[in-house]
């Protein structure tokens, strides 16, 4: 297809575009063309930028310099309603529905087909529904309501809302996290039938296969610059990851070899109806276990039962022998876990809160005790700690009562984790440790989770990032559907293997 | 102190932070004061002033565990309702013949259980803190007027009559307000120098985090529930003897108030943010303002408008500034780039 | 780099998604139909014990007295449902009561001027909510508190302890209220129009549609395009001149006014719709089903007095059935929700 730029001036551009919040520079004189007719990939690591550019073309962040041209003339979105009059349509990461409304509804909303006297026409509205539906081969009823659809499916609605505005221009950030083989298929096919009709495609995708089986161009962003566009056609994978990250890959995975001590962490058959089912291992001190899995196989869901964060229904938990009642953090802590969840910003901090104050907040306890008698909690103490474990961390910041909202990714995760070692546990899960973090900040979690290990803390993490799995883990648990169907030592761990039993091809040793 | 391994880029952030609320708030005070002695010469005197200050104890005892719900994100529009039951109560066994020294725990323990009721519904049922008390209002209410009807009972033992409407010898302070002070020096206390304070900012910002960081949400919001119900019950008893009068309708839209003094302390009603010093600020300015408009004849109705304007501003115009700094923040990059 | 492709466990079919879906469904009729249920239940049970209860005079009474009611319902509905809420209604409705009778009272003036004075002060009152919440975006639970306030204290110190008495008021106006079309009383009709208009606005033309957006995901409204500030201020305004318009009303009504004579009924409107399934949280619900809830409290209120229960229950009454309905919407949801996981685990 046409991979050289036709003359005709671009549909929708980012040019030399900066965008930063608070302190953190998302964006530094970005420059991304959309011609007519194209699939142009936008690559990156976790933090580099992608999602503010999402934003950018949508209307919901304004420059703070450079500007947005459509075809060629300069245009200032003041809402995501200009960036749709323009004819742009945004398919985000995460699908952002009406729960209450029915399906044909959100599809629609603010453009239902009308009567001649104005009111809406549910008929016509349902059957224009049914037959994008029917185009994107899906059965879903438009009248239901979306609430307590499944993701894939909820995805499957923001296309066909895309589709129905019959954009000039559609931004597809990261369609396909949770799809399968065939849904990611039929996908494609509608993304082509729209190319070829001449919409300008932006596509975002963590599999690198998808973006060259799919893409004409590739633009990629490091840390919020821009690295380069160019034609997928004479690219390799490992130059584009190359591109991505800046760096050779090996000093990533600084793994120690360790002698596993006693087992620290005991599952057993652990079940959460309609979740996760039968879940049964072991944690030894000294050992990193990766939990490794497809989206949705119910991985973080047992770590989050393990901590008591959810309720399990049937099975048990032992941290060093001691028996977890069911649903409760607070014993599961003092028995010795700690656990560092996936959502940063709504679960791991207080985004408002400072450095210090969110360091403290797991150990209120001991920081009484350390105060000296009585029920107050004195400031230095609270300072002297925090400021213990950011130096430790290597974290970067100008004062510890900053909130820990102005800090990057990156520093953000240092503060979850100095939270968390703080208590001094005795097992540690990681949820997802690495994500939308910069890859200076990742190699030295990698490297601290390595020396904690090598201290004698068993480590259970779960990660989407399969080489980060076969870097770090010392054995690889794999589940697939709610069940864990493998058990891999470092050993025998590869993509193939891994990803062999995530899919359910092929059932490895069975898990004791 | 030059910090640690790095900087942060855009410091100046901090240098354009503007005053903060509560020091606002504690300023118009004095301002009020000061303004309020100049225009009616009767307004500074002791006299006065402990008179001002002993009708503002119900107000300013139930914003104590006010201002801890609204640091958790929660509001307890019952508390009023809860007074006047307490106010009902009390008249109901007085008048049946109960010892004045039985009926007020037996008052408080009811208190406690409103307020408990309150808690469940939101901490079991996980419902809004704002529906559960609209309801619990009416029921209170409601439930006070069952037990009293239009009845007023009076003629309470004059030596606890006394309590609420002297004050403490050789001072010009009430009772009401010595205990007051006591009481806001442990919450201000328990807010900003304890663990539980700690975790009670962090539910109101982000309860999702607080839970997960093992601090038990649940069991807090349910006492703080409890703890502003009892405030409520002990504050109608000091109602009832203040006024030596229990009726159904004692307290009637005394909530605005407590709430308007919280907000105007600077707490923000979406929870995680606050002083207890701007609250105690919030209080008497609400107090110094009700009595300066009495003093100068003033219509009642008038003051009623005053609260309502003062609970407006006081949540419009931190909005306001916010506003206006995010609008300077955006302009300011897009400045320094060019 | 990140290589795992994701996929989730299970796969609902079209077919179990319509059974959700009609399982929802089903939940949010029922709710309707529980009403008249229990409305039925309550005449039916009243009228047992005590038969007057059912004569004409009794039945005109209550839908008299809903009406008003259930116009506020109608407004607060349509604020609810953009998940905010509007207590100062009823401060406007004494507000208006108080001072269109002040200015009917002696003169000549029509039912027109009336109801045009009524609905253009409670559409300012509307007006003045509407722009602190939609365009400062302070809580509407604290402004319209302190409105509520402020309109009261307006109103008292208006009334300046004077009251407005029928003999001053037009007939004509007092017809308004007292009259009727045919055996049907003028206040009835009037609500039920405003509710059947409104009802239609919110099911059928697209900008109402965007109420429900609004209070079902302002995040999803913002990204859609929804313009949120307009509907909410829309929401208020009308909330606030149906206040103005049920002023009018009262005052034809009753005739003799006092200041603040509707002194605690934000709560029963609150409750009624509430009770009539609209969600305190937004998104869900219809005029209908609080238009009912009013009913159905009303009846209550004469329930209670034809069955010789102290009347002071009333208010207590009130409140618990408020704090029935949203215990009742929360463990409904809950156990769906319960419902939809466990039957993942039958496809899975």
């Amino acid at each position: 297809m046409n991979t050289s730029a036709p003359p005709t001036p671009p549909r929708l551009a980012l040019v030399n575009v900066s965008k930063a919040f608070g302190a953190v520079q998302a964006l530094r004189g970005v420059t991304i063309e959309l011609y007519a007719g194209e699939v142009h990939a936008l690559a990156g690591e976790n933090g580099a930028g992608k999602s503010t550019v999402v934003k950018t073309f949508a209307g919901v962040h304004r420059p703070d310099s450079g500007e947005v041209r459509l075809d060629g003339e300069p245009v200032v979105f003041n809402g995501p309603a200009d960036a749709q009059a323009a004819g742009v349509a945004v398919i985000y990461q995460e699908p952002t529905l009406f729960p209450d409304l029915s399906v044909a509804e959100n599809i629609f909303m603010g453009r239902q087909p009308r009567t001649s006297l104005g009111r809406i026409d549910r008929k016509a509205m349902h059957a224009a529904a049914a037959d994008l539906f029917a185009r994107l081969g899906v059965a879903l009823d438009p009248r239901q309501p979306a609430r307590g659809l499944s993701i894939a499916d909820q995805q499957v609605v923001e296309i066909a809302k895309a589709i129905s505005r019959d954009a000039k221009v559609l931004i597809m950030d990261e369609p396909t996290a949770a799809l399968t083989g065939q849904e990611v298929a039929r996908l494609f096919a509608v993304t082509r039938t729209l190319q070829q009709a001449g919409c300008a495609i932006l596509f975002i995708s963590h599999r690198l296969e998808e973006i060259f089986e799919l893409c004409q161009r590739v633009t990629t962003l490091r840390d919020g610059t821009w690295v380069g566009t160019e034609p997928l056609d004479g690219l390799t994978a490992d130059d584009l990851v190359q591109r991505m990250v800046g760096r050779e890959l090996e000093e990533l995975y600084p793994k120690q070899e360790v002698a596993p001590g006693p087992v620290a962490l005991k599952v057993s058959r652990l079940t959460r109806e309609g979740v996760f089912t039968d879940v049964s291992f072991q944690v030894r001190r000294g050992e990193i276990v990766a939990l490794a899995g497809l989206v949705g196989a119910g991985r973080s869901e047992v770590a989050r039962a393990i901590f008591g964060v959810d309720r399990w229904d049937a099975g048990e938990v032992e941290v060093d022998g001691t028996r977890l009642p069911p649903a409760s953090p607070t014993a599961a802590m003092a028995a010795g876990l700690a656990f560092v969840p996936e959502d940063r910003r709504q679960q791991g901090l207080v985004m408002d809160m400072s450095i210090e104050r969110n360091i403290g907040l797991t150990q209120l306890r001991s920081l009484r005790r350390a105060s000296g008698p009585g029920p107050l909690i004195s400031r230095r103490v609270e300072r002297d700690r925090a400021r213990d474990w950011a130096l430790r961390l290597q974290l970067k910041f100008s004062r510890l009562s900053d909130a820990v909202g102005v800090l990057s990714g990156g520093n953000q995760q240092k503060v979850v984790l100095a939270k968390w070692l703080a208590t001094e546990p005795s097992v540690l899960i990681v949820d997802e440790p690495t994500r939308g973090i910069d890859v200076g900040t990742k190699a030295e979690v990698h490297r601290l989770l390595s020396e904690l290990a090598a201290r004698n803390m068993a480590v259970l993490m779960i990660s989407s990032d399969l080489p980060e799995v076969l870097g770090m883990a010392d054995r690889v648990l794999v589940m697939h559907e709610g069940r864990l169907v493998a058990e891999i030592p470092r050993a025998e761990a590869t993509e193939e293997s891994v990803m062999a039993a995530a899919t359910g091809r092929r059932v490895g040793k069975e898990a004791a | 102190m030059a910090e640690a391994t790095g900087t942060v880029r855009g410091r100046d952030a901090g240098a354009g932070r503007l005053v903060r609320w509560d020091v606002v708030v504690t300023a118009l005070l004095v301002a009020v004061f000061f303004g309020g002695v100049g225009i009616s010469p009767d307004f500074g005197g002791t006299d006065n002033l402990s008179f001002a200050l002993g009708d503002l104890g119900e107000i300013a005892l139930i914003a104590l565990p006010m201002t801890l719900l609204v640091v958790c994100g929660q509001v307890d529009l019952s508390v009023a309702s809860v007074l006047g039951l307490a106010g009902a109560l009390t008249g109901r066994l007085w008048e049946a013949g109960w010892a004045f020294e039985a009926i007020v725990p037996a008052v408080l323990a009811v208190g406690a259980l409103c307020g408990l009721i309150n808690g469940l519904l939101v901490t079991r049922l996980g419902l809004p803190s704002l529906a559960v008390t609209i309801g619990t209002l009416s029921l209170y209410r409601g439930l006070a007027y069952v037990v009293l009807g239009t009845e007023a009972v009076s003629q309470f033992p004059a030596r606890y009559a006394e309590l609420t409407t002297t004050a403490v010898p050789g001072t010009p302070i009430p009772y009401q307000i010595a205990l007051f002070a006591l009481l806001a020096v442990v919450t201000a206390l328990v807010l900003h120098a304890t663990g539980v304070g700690r975790a009670m900012f962090a539910i109101g910002a982000q309860e999702d985090a607080a839970f997960h960081a093992g601090i038990r949400v649940k069991r807090i919001k349910l006492a703080l529930f409890a703890v502003s119900g009892l405030t409520a019950a002990f504050a109608g008893v000091v109602y009832t003897l203040r006024y030596g009068s229990a009726r159904a309708d004692n307290g009637m839209g005394l909530e605005l108030a407590v709430i308007a003094a919280v907000l105007l302390g600077g707490v923000d009603f979406n929870g995680g943010k606050g002083t207890l010093g701007g609250v105690i600020s919030g209080v008497l300015l609400i107090g110094l303002l009700r009595n300066l408009l009495m003093l100068n004849d003033v219509a009642t109705e008038i003051q009623s408008v005053v609260t309502g304007l003062l609970l407006i501003v006081s949540v419009l115009t931190p909005r306001l500034v916010g506003m206006a700094r995010e609008r300077r923040a955006r302009r300011r990059p897009a400045a320094a780039s060019t | 780099m990140t290589a795992v492709a994701r996929q989730r466990p299970t796969r609902p079919t079209a077919k179990t998604g319509r059974g959700e879906g009609g399982l929802i469904d089903l939940v949010l009729r029922f709710r309707e139909l529980g009403i008249l249920g229990a409305l039925i239940v309550l005449v039916a049970v009243t009228t047992a014990i005590n038969p007057r209860f059912l004569s004409a005079q009794g039945v005109e009474d209550i839908f008299l007295n809903a009406s008003i009611l259930a116009l506020l319902a109608v407004g607060q509905t349509l604020v609810v449902v953009t998940r905010n809420i509007d207590l100062s209604v009823g401060s406007v409705v004494g507000l208006v009561a108080f001072v269109v009778g002040d200015a009917v009272s002696g003169t000549q003036h029509g039912v027109l001027f009336a109801v045009a004075l009524g609905v253009a002060i409670g559409a300012a009152c509307g007006l003045v909510n509407g722009l602190l919440v939609s365009l400062c975006g302070v809580p509407a639970l604290v402004v319209t508190l302190g409105t509520l306030y402020v309109i009261q204290g307006l109103n008292h110190y208006i009334a300046h302890g004077e009251q407005i008495s029928a003999a001053e008021v037009p007939d004509a106006i007092l017809k308004l209220g007292n009259g009727d079309l045919a055996g049907v009383p003028y206040l009835p009709l009037i609500s039920v129009a405003v509710m059947l208009a409104v009802g239609c606005y919110l099911r059928s033309y697209p900008s109402g549609r965007e109420f429900y957006a609004i209070g079902s995901s302002p995040e999803a409204a913002r990204l859609a395009g929804v313009p949120i500030r307009r509907r909410v201020l829309t929401a208020y305004l009308a909330s606030g001149a149906l206040a103005g318009l049920a002023g009018t009303l009262w005052l034809a009504r009753f005739g003799t006014v006092v200041a603040d004579p509707a002194r605690g009924w934000e709560l029963d409107v609150v409750a009624a719709v509430v009770v009539g399934g609209v969600a305190i949280v937004g998104g869900v619900g219809t005029v209908y089903g609080a238009a009912l809830g009013a009913l159905l409290i009303t009846t209550i209120g004469s329930v209670l007095v034809v069955l010789k229960i102290n009347p002071f229950w009333q208010e207590a009454v009130v409140g618990l059935l408020l704090l029935l309905a949203i215990s009742a919407d929360r463990l409904v949801a809950l156990r769906l929700a319960r419902v939809l996981r466990k039957r993942n685990v039958r496809h899975g």
